[in-house]
C-alpha cells in the first residue's frame, strides 16, 4: 500500500495442546506492527516466526490454499468459528478486523466429533466418512450420456450449486451448540437431490448419510440456524429442511 | 545416454488413440483385484484416477497431505474447463482445441498428447454431470459457455467462479464411493518422502504419517504421482501453502527424468503483492477478462499521483487510459494468453506507469456495467468480486481491480511418455505433476481439462497396458530389502534436517530462494542472471544446511520438518530451473529470455535449435545433470510465430 | 419405517408431531380460557359460557378420547426433549468455547428451548394441581356438580385472585410465547415442509400465533386478576 497505515498491537490467547491426549491450555502471546491488510494467518505466520526465533515450538494449525476454498483452515475466533467477519474463511480474514491492543482469543473447533490432534488442528474426519456412506452419485467413468442429454432448469442447477459450494470445513459443526453436521450432510443432499442426476438414488443417499451422522455422534439440530450465519459459504438452513424431507419421505417408503 | 521412447502410437493423429486402446493389452476382472496401485495426491488427476482404479477393481491406495481428498489445490480453480462440445455453434471442433492448445503452447508440446486430449474433452463433461457437478446453465436447461483467454470460440464450461471446486468435489465423491466400497484406501495426511526402485522398475513409496510421525513404506505394482506442480519455488505463488514439488523431486532423484522445468506460467491476474508478511498471491479468475478491461494511466504523472495517493484511478478520463493489451493485440485485446498479459503487464510497469507499489495494473469493469448492468456483471463474477473486497477492502463495482502477474501453474515436470509413464518403468505421472501437454504455456481452463483427462480416460487404460505383464510378480513385504533400505534412508534424511539445530526458521530460506528466483527466474530472465541465480542458490542451500532450525521432534505432528523437507528440495529444483531456463536460448510461452525477442518485444523462438523436450538425468546434487532431449514432431501444426493481434 | 426413530431425524420428527398437536390443544385451551374475560365483557355473570364450555369439554366424547392422547403428546414430547438434549451435550463435547459463542442473529429462544421447557414442565405441574387435580380426582368445596361444568368458574376465578398464582401464569405465557416463537417454525422446518422463500413466512407466523397464545393465556389470568376481583 502505497499509503502507510499503522500497525496493530495485539495480544493473542492462543490454545495450546501437545497431542490428542493431552490436557490443553492457554498460552498469552504479543505480536506488534501487523499490517492491518495482510490476514489473520500471515498473522500467526508472524507470532510462528517468532516462536521460532525463540526456540519455542511454533502454533500448529490447519491451512493451505489460503484462498477461503479448500476449507482446510479452521480457527475459532472471539467467539465466532472463522473470526468476526462475514461469509469468510479464517484465511480471508483480515486484520483490518481488528483493533489495535486488542485481546483476540484462538480456540480449536470444539465437538466430540472433531477431536482436537494438536493445538489447533482438529480430526475432521468424519466428514469424509459420512461422504463415503452416500454422498455420491453411483456412476462410473465412461459410459455416461452427453451433458446436454438431460436439461436441467436453471433456478435447479442454480440451486444445487448454492449448496454444492460448501467446503467441508466444519464451521457449522464447531458453531451448533448441539454439534450437529446437519448443514453439511444437507448440502450434499440437497444439491444432489436436485439434480436429475443424483435424484435416482436420492433415497438411499439421504438414508444412508444421516445414519452415519448419527452413527458417528454428531448432535441433533434444533433449527437455531447458528450454522447458516457463521457458514463461510452462505449454506442456507433450506437445504436441511430439504433434508429432513428426503429423509422423511424415504423411510416411509419403507 | 537413454534414448527418450516417447512411444507415440502408429497412425495419423486423429487414430492414435483408438489405435492405442485397440491394441492395448487388458487384465481380467479376477485378476485385477490381485494387482496394487498407488496413487500419491488426490486432486483431479490423482483422485480421478483412483477412484477410476477402484471402479475396475483394482486394489488402490491413495495418498494425500492435507486432511481430506477434497482439499487438494485443484479446488482453486476458479474460471473453467474447456471440451470441443462446440454446443455454442461457433465453430469449435478436437481439431480446433487441439491446434490452440499447441498454439498456446508456444509449439513446445507433443501433438499426441495433445490430441488425445481435445479428444476426451467432451467425455470429461459428461462424466462430470452425470456425477452431479452443477454447471451453469441456459434457461433453455443446457449448458453454458464462456470465453478464454488464447480462443476465439466460447468452450468454456464454469460453475461460478468455483469450477475447479466442482470438478474436484465430484472426482472426490466418486472417490469416497470407492473408499466405502473398499477398493481404495485412503491415506490423509500422510507425505510421500521417496519411491522405491526395485531392479528398475518402481515398487512402491515411502511415505511419513504426518500426525505421529511414522515412516513406513507401501508397496505397489505400479505407483502414479499426481502431486501437482512445484509454484511454490517462488514462495510467493498462487498454489496452496503446502504444495510442493517433493514427490517429483524424489522421483526425479530416483531416476526419473524432469522436463522443461523452466517453463513457468506467469498468471496475468492477481491481486498484488501488500506486504513482507504476504504468505501467498490470490487469483482472480481469467473469466475476469472477458468483461473487465485491462489499462495502466496513458501519463506517468498520473501514475506518479496515484502512486502518491493523490489520484484516484475512477478520476482518470478514458482518454488518458492506456488499454494496452488491445492497443497491441487488437484480434485478441483483453484475451490474449497469459504469458503475453503478463509480459505486457510488467513491461508497462517497468516502464514507469504502474499503480500502487509501482508493481499494479488495473482490470476495470466500468464498461462492463455500463453495457451490461450491475446485477449480470454480480451473476457473472459476484463471489471474485466480494473476494477481491474482503482481501483488499475497494470494492471492485466502484473503482478498477489492480492486478499484478504471479506464478501460478507450472508446465514442466516429471517427463513421461505417450502413457504417462516415466522413465521410471512402473512409475506414472498425470496432471501438473507431468510435463506433457501444455508445452511452454497453458491456456486458460486447460490444467482442469488435462487433470480429469490423465485420471479418468488415460492413465485407466495406460496402467492397466503396463499391469498386464506384472500379473506374475507377487505382492512385496514392505518392510524387507530394498523397502527397509528406502526407510532408513528417509529416517536419516529427517535426522539430518533435524540435527541441523540453526537459528534460521525453515520460511526465512523459502522467502529468500522464492526472491532470487522471481528476480532472475521470473518473467523474464537473462544469461548474466541465470548464471547468478545458480550461484545464489547452491549458496543459499549451503546456508540452509547449516543453519536451519527446526524445532519440537520428528515423531510427532511437526509442520517445521514437513516445511523444511520441501523446502530443502526447492532449494534444489530451483537450480535445475535456472539450468534449463540457461541452456533454452530462446523465448518460448512461459519462458522469456531477454536476449531473444522481436522488435516488438515478442517472443522469438528458436525453432531449428529448441524445438525439443529437455528432459534432465540426476547425477548428484551438487553435480550437474544430464539433458536428454525429445525432438518434437509436429505434423499437423505449423510453426509460426503466435500472432495474437 | 419401522426404525425410522432410532434415526436423529425420525427422533426429531416425534418432537415436532407432538410440539404441533400440544399447539393445537393450547389453542382449543384459549378459545374456552378466553369466555372468563368474554363473559363479563358480555354481562353474563357467574361464568355461564366459560362453564358451558368447561361442560362441553368435559362431556364430549371426542374430546374425551383425546384427554389421554393429550396425555401422550405431552409424554412423548418431554421423554424426547430429555434424550435429544442428552445427545446433544455428548456431541458438543466437555469443553466449551472460552471465548464464548457470539454468532449474531440468533433467536435467543432457539438456544433456550430446553430451559424453557422445564420452566413450563413446571408451570405445567402446579396448573395440573390447582385444577385438573382438584376437578377430576381430588374435588374441591367451590365446585358444584348441579351446575353446567361444575361451576369451574368460581374455582379458576378465586385462584387467579391470588397473588403468585397470577404472577406464575403471567410469566409461563410469557415463557410459552418464547418457547412456542422458535418451536412452531422448527416443527415445520422440521418434518421438512419449509424451503427458502417459506422460513422467513413461517418464522413471522412462528411469532404471530406464539405471542397470540403466550400472551393470551397471560392477559386472561391478568385480566382476572386485576379487572374482575371477587365481588
Amino acid at each position: 500500500m502505497s499509503i502507510e497505515k499503522k500497525g496493530l498491537n495485539l495480544t493473542l490467547k492462543v490454545w495450546r495442546q501437545k497431542g490428542p491426549k493431552e490436557a490443553g491450555r492457554f498460552e498469552t502471546y504479543s505480536v506488534t506492527n501487523i499490517s492491518p491488510d495482510s490476514s489473520f494467518l500471515e498473522m500467526m505466520d508472524v507470532l510462528n516466526e517468532q516462536l521460532i526465533v525463540e526456540g519455542k515450538d511454533p502454533v500448529a494449525f490447519d491451512h493451505d490454499c489460503r484462498e477461503g476454498i479448500c476449507g482446510m483452515c479452521s480457527l475459532y475466533i472471539n467467539g465466532h468459528a472463522h473470526g468476526p467477519d462475514e461469509d469468510v474463511t479464517t484465511c480471508q480474514l483480515h486484520m483490518r478486523k481488528f483493533k489495535d491492543g486488542e485481546t483476540v482469543t484462538i480456540e480449536p473447533w470444539r465437538s466430540a466429533g472433531f477431536p482436537v490432534i494438536k493445538d489447533l488442528i482438529v480430526d475432521r474426519s468424519a466428514f469424509d466418512k459420512i461422504m463415503a456412506a452416500g454422498g455420491f452419485v453411483s456412476v462410473n467413468t465412461g459410459g455416461v450420456p452427453d451433458g446436454n442429454a438431460i436439461p436441467i432448469p436453471k433456478k435447479d442447477a442454480d440451486e444445487a450449486m448454492d449448496a454444492a459450494s460448501c467446503i467441508g470445513c466444519g464451521a457449522c459443526v464447531a458453531t451448533c451448540k448441539n454439534g450437529s453436521a446437519m448443514l453439511f450432510v444437507s448440502a450434499k443432499v440437497s444439491q444432489l437431490a436436485l439434480l436429475p442426476q443424483g435424484r435416482v438414488e436420492a433415497a438411499r443417499r439421504a438414508k444412508a448419510m444421516v445414519a452415519k451422522m448419527d452413527e458417528l455422534g454428531f448432535g441433533n439440530c434444533t433449527n437455531t440456524g447458528a450454522c447458516e450465519v457463521e457458514c463461510p459459504k452462505g449454506i442456507s438452513i433450506a437445504n436441511i429442511a430439504r433434508l429432513n424431507r428426503e429423509f422423511l419421505l424415504a423411510k416411509l417408503q419403507d | 545416454m537413454a534414448t527418450l521412447n516417447s512411444r507415440i502410437p502408429e497412425g495419423k493423429l486423429a487414430q492414435k488413440w483408438q489405435y492405442y486402446k485397440d491394441h492395448q493389452k487388458l487384465v481380467n476382472p479376477a485378476n485385477k483385484r490381485k494387482l496394487d496401485i498407488i496413487v500419491v495426491g488426490s486432486g483431479l488427476a490423482g483422485g480421478a484416477a483412483a477412484a477410476s482404479f477402484g471402479e475396475l477393481g483394482f486394489n488402490v491406495k491413495c495418498f494425500a497431505y492435507q486432511d481430506s481428498p477434497r482439499r487438494a489445490h485443484s479446488i482453486a480453480a476458479q474460471g473453467g474447463i474447456n471440451a470441443a462440445k462446440n454446443y455454442p455453434n461457433d465453430g469449435d471442433s478436437v481439431f480446433r482445441l487441439f491446434y490452440d492448445t499447441v498454439k498456446g503452447g508456444d509449439y513446445r508440446a507433443r501433438e499426441a498428447n495433445v490430441y488425445r486430449l481435445a479428444e476426451v474433452s467432451n467425455s470429461i463433461i459428461d462424466q462430470c454431470v452425470a456425477q452431479g457437478v452443477p454447471f451453469a446453465r441456459e434457461y433453455g436447461g443446457l449448458l453454458d459457455n464462456r470465453s478464454f483467454g488464447g480462443a476465439q470460440v466460447s468452450r468454456t464450461f464454469y460453475a461460478k467462479g468455483q469450477t475447479g471446486q466442482q470438478l474436484l468435489l465430484g472426482a472426490y465423491s466418486a472417490l469416497s464411493r470407492q473408499i466405502g466400497k473398499g477398493t481404495v484406501k485412503m491415506y490423509n495426511r500422510t507425505e510421500m518422502m521417496d519411491v522405491v526402485v526395485i531392479d528398475g522398475k518402481c515398487r512402491g513409496i515411502v511415505t511419513r504419517d504426518m500426525v505421529t510421525g511414522e515412516v513406513e513404506a507401501h508397496f505397489a505394482h505400479a505407483v502414479v504421482l499426481a502431486t501437482g506442480g512445484y509454484g511454490n519455488v517462488f514462495f510467493l505463488s498462487t498454489n496452496a501453502m503446502g504444495s510442493n514439488g517433493s514427490a517429483a523431486w524424489k522421483a526425479y532423484k530416483r531416476g526419473a527424468y524432469f522436463a522443461n522445468p523452466c517453463y513457468v506460467q506467469i498468471h496475468p491476474t492477481c491481486i498484488p503483492v501488500h506486504g513482507e508478511f504476504q504468505s501467498k498471491l490470490t487469483l482472480m479468475s481469467e473469466s475476469l477478462r472477458n468483461d473487465g478491461r485491462v489499462w495502466a494511466p496513458k501519463l506517468k504523472e498520473d501514475a506518479e499521483a496515484i502512486r502518491a495517493g493523490k489520484l484516484k484511478p475512477e478520476d482518470i478520463p478514458d482518454e488518458n487510459r492506456d488499454f494496452y493489451l488491445e492497443r497491441r493485440y487488437p484480434a485478441f485485446g483483453n484475451l490474449v494468453p497469459r504469458d503475453v498479459a503478463s509480459r505486457a503487464a510488467k513491461e508497462r510497469c517497468d516502464a514507469g506507469y504502474g499503480v500502487e507499489s509501482g508493481e499494479a495494473v488495473y482490470l476495470d469493469f466500468k464498461y462492463a456495467i455500463e453495457r451490461l448492468g450491475r446485477d449480470t456483471v454480480e451473476a457473472r463474477y459476484g463471489n471474485l468480486f466480494q473476494m477481491y473486497e474482503k482481501i483488499t477492502d475497494q470494492d471492485p463495482y466502484k473503482t478498477p481491480m489492480m492486478i499484478y502477474p504471479a506464478i501460478h501453474y507450472t508446465m514442466g515436470g516429471i517427463w513421461v511418455d505417450y502413457e504417462l509413464q516415466t522413465t521410471i518403468p512402473g512409475l506414472f505421472a498425470a496432471g501438473e505433476a507431468n510435463f506433457s501437454d501444455h508445452g511452454a504455456n497453458r491456456l486458460g481452463a486447460s490444467a482442469l481439462m488435462q487433470g480429469l483427462a490423465d485420471g479418468y480416460f488415460v492413465l485407466p487404460y495406460t496402467v492397466q497396458n503396463y499391469l498386464a505383464d506384472e500379473l506374475h510378480t507377487p505382492r512385496m513385504n514392505p518392510k524387507e530389502g530394498e523397502f527397509d533400505k528406502a526407510v532408513k534412508e528417509v529416517k536419516a534424511h529427517i535426522e539430518k534436517l533435524m540435527n541441523v539445530k540453526g537459528k534460521k526458521s525453515v520460511d526465512s530460506f523459502h522467502k529468500k530462494l522464492g526472491l532470487i528466483m522471481w528476480d532472475y527466474v521470473g518473467m523474464a530472465r537473462n544469461k548474466e542472471g541465470l548464471e547468478k541465480a545458480i550461484t545464489e542458490i547452491q549458496a543459499l542451500r549451503k546456508e540452509f544446511w547449516a543453519d536451519v532450525r527446526i524445532p519440537g521432534s520428528p515423531n510427532e505432528l511437526n509442520v517445521e520438518l514437513e516445511k523444511a523437507n520441501r523446502v530443502a528440495d526447492f532449494l534444489e529444483l530451483g537450480e535445475l530451473m535456472a539450468r534449463d531456463a540457461l541452456h533454452r536460448e530462446e523465448s518460448c510461452g512461459g519462458h522469456f529470455r531477454e536476449e531473444h525477442q522481436t522488435p516488438e518485444g515478442e517472443a522469438a523462438r528458436v525453432d531449428d535449435k529448441f524445438a525439443y523436450v529437455g528432459a534432465w538425468e540426476f547425477t548428484g546434487v551438487d553435480a550437474e545433470p544430464v539433458l536428454h532431449k525429445e525432438e518434437l514432431k509436429f505434423e499437423e501444426c505449423k510453426l509460426v510465430q503466435r500472432n495474437y493481434k | 419405517m419401522a426404525n425410522i426413530f432410532s434415526y436423529s431425524i425420525g427422533r426429531k420428527l416425534l418432537m415436532s408431531l407432538s410440539g404441533l398437536f400440544l399447539v393445537m390443544f393450547l389453542l382449543v385451551h384459549l378459545l374456552v380460557n378466553s369466555f372468563l374475560i368474554l363473559d363479563p365483557l358480555f354481562g353474563t355473570t357467574e361464568g355461564v359460557m366459560y362453564n358451558a364450555g368447561v361442560h362441553f369439554m368435559t362431556t364430549n366424547p371426542l374430546i374425551k378420547i383425546m384427554e389421554p392422547v393429550l396425555a401422550g403428546g405431552f409424554i412423548v414430547h418431554i421423554v424426547y426433549s430429555i434424550i435429544l438434549t442428552i445427545q446433544n451435550m455428548r456431541a458438543r463435547g466437555s469443553k466449551t468455547y472460552a471465548s464464548g459463542n457470539k454468532t449474531p442473529d440468533v433467536e435467543w429462544s432457539s438456544k433456550n428451548m430446553f430451559v424453557l421447557g422445564i420452566a413450563l414442565l413446571s408451570f405445567l405441574v402446579i396448573h395440573i394441581a390447582q385444577f385438573w387435580v382438584k376437578m377430576k380426582i381430588t374435588g374441591d368445596p367451590r365446585l358444584d356438580d348441579t351446575v353446567e361444568g361444575h361451576n369451574a368458574y368460581v374455582l379458576v376465578h378465586e385462584t387467579f385472585q391470588i397473588t403468585w398464582v397470577m404472577i406464575c401464569y403471567v410469566v409461563g405465557g410469557i415463557a410459552l410465547a418464547f418457547h412456542l416463537s422458535h418451536g412452531f417454525w422448527s416443527a415445520f422446518h422440521t418434518v421438512g415442509l419449509s424451503n427458502s422463500v417459506w422460513i422467513p413466512r413461517l418464522q413471522k407466523v412462528s411469532v404471530v400465533i406464539a405471542w397470540i397464545i403466550g400472551l393470551g393465556f397471560s392477559t386472561i389470568a391478568l385480566v382476572q386478576y386485576l379487572v374482575f376481583p371477587l365481588s
